[in-house]
């Protein structure tokens, strides 16, 4: 499994929107992911597939239905590689901080 | 029926042999999963339990497959947090195929049940479990050596 695949898989904002919507809602058909975006079926297939490919997304066959799931691995094997060493609470910390400064209702 | 269900896939320099022996051999298991090891035999219908170093469970089951070294199946109850002990039941599944020089390694974990806590819960675990065992497995270095959770935790 090849890192470039995964970092070329990342670096498209729309194959980036489908790993939100897994995230947000994991397992969904081909169809369901379709809904309300501004692509066509045939380009949401093809970036399936190359998400597929970098392991980033895993399918799964349950009866008819062939269901995507985010597959959070790749991305923790990142993380291991170049942030692991340092410790993970600061960085929580720093994140969580991050986010809450930038709440759009957060009063300074 | 609805199902929450997190989907792990990992490829691995090994051979499936092997993974089968890291994923069932308690010797192993200690060194990828917080220092937790499994008790079981690993036959079909057989009780597991995974547990702390204090010999005290975490979560158990049953055995509901076990095809060495291709794939595993059990029943997965939580056992010492109540609002998790309390969704019952959920499924865990090890599937295990050789490819070109590595080995795929399907991790699936799923309850019959939407908004549940139980695959919440776990979902952070696997990624940081399925790292150090496949860092085992390719260096003989696990990357959770020296992290240990205890029921305290």
């Amino acid at each position: 499994m090849s890192m470039d695949a995964v970092f070329k898989a990342l670096a498209d904002p729309s194959r980036r929107e489908l790993l939100d919507r897994l995230h947000a809602r994991n397992g969904q058909t081909l169809g369901e992911l379709c809904e309300g975006l501004g692509m066509t079926r045939q380009a949401v297939t093809k970036h399936l597939a190359i998400l597929e490919q970098a392991n980033l997304v895993a399918t799964l066959r349950r009866g008819r239905e062939k269901l995507h799931h985010l597959n959070p691995i790749p991305i923790h094997e990142i993380a291991v590689r170049w942030i692991g060493k340092y410790e993970p609470a600061h960085l929580r910390a720093l994140s969580d901080l991050k986010t809450s400064l930038e709440e759009p209702n957060h009063e300074p | 029926m609805s199902h929450d269900r997190f989907v792990y896939v990992t490829f691995i320099r090994t051979t499936p042999e092997k993974l089968w022996e890291a994923l069932t051999t308690p010797e192993f298991q200690r060194q990828y999963w917080f220092g937790m090891h499994v008790d079981s035999d690993f036959k079909p219908g057989s009780p597991w339990r995974l547990l702390f170093e204090d010999g005290s469970a975490a979560d158990a089951g049953e055995v509901l497959e076990a095809d060495p070294p291709r794939r595993l199946a059990i029943s997965w109850r939580h056992e010492w947090k109540p609002e998790l002990a309390a969704e019952g039941l959920a499924r865990a599944s090890f599937d295990i195929e050789p490819g070109d020089g590595t080995v795929k390694l399907t991790v699936t974990h799923e309850i019959d049940r939407t908004g549940s806590k139980l695959i919440e819960a776990v979902s952070g675990g696997w990624p940081r479990i399925l790292s150090s065992l496949k860092s085992l497995l390719e260096t003989g270095q696990s990357l959770t050596r020296d992290q240990t959770v205890t029921r305290a935790a």
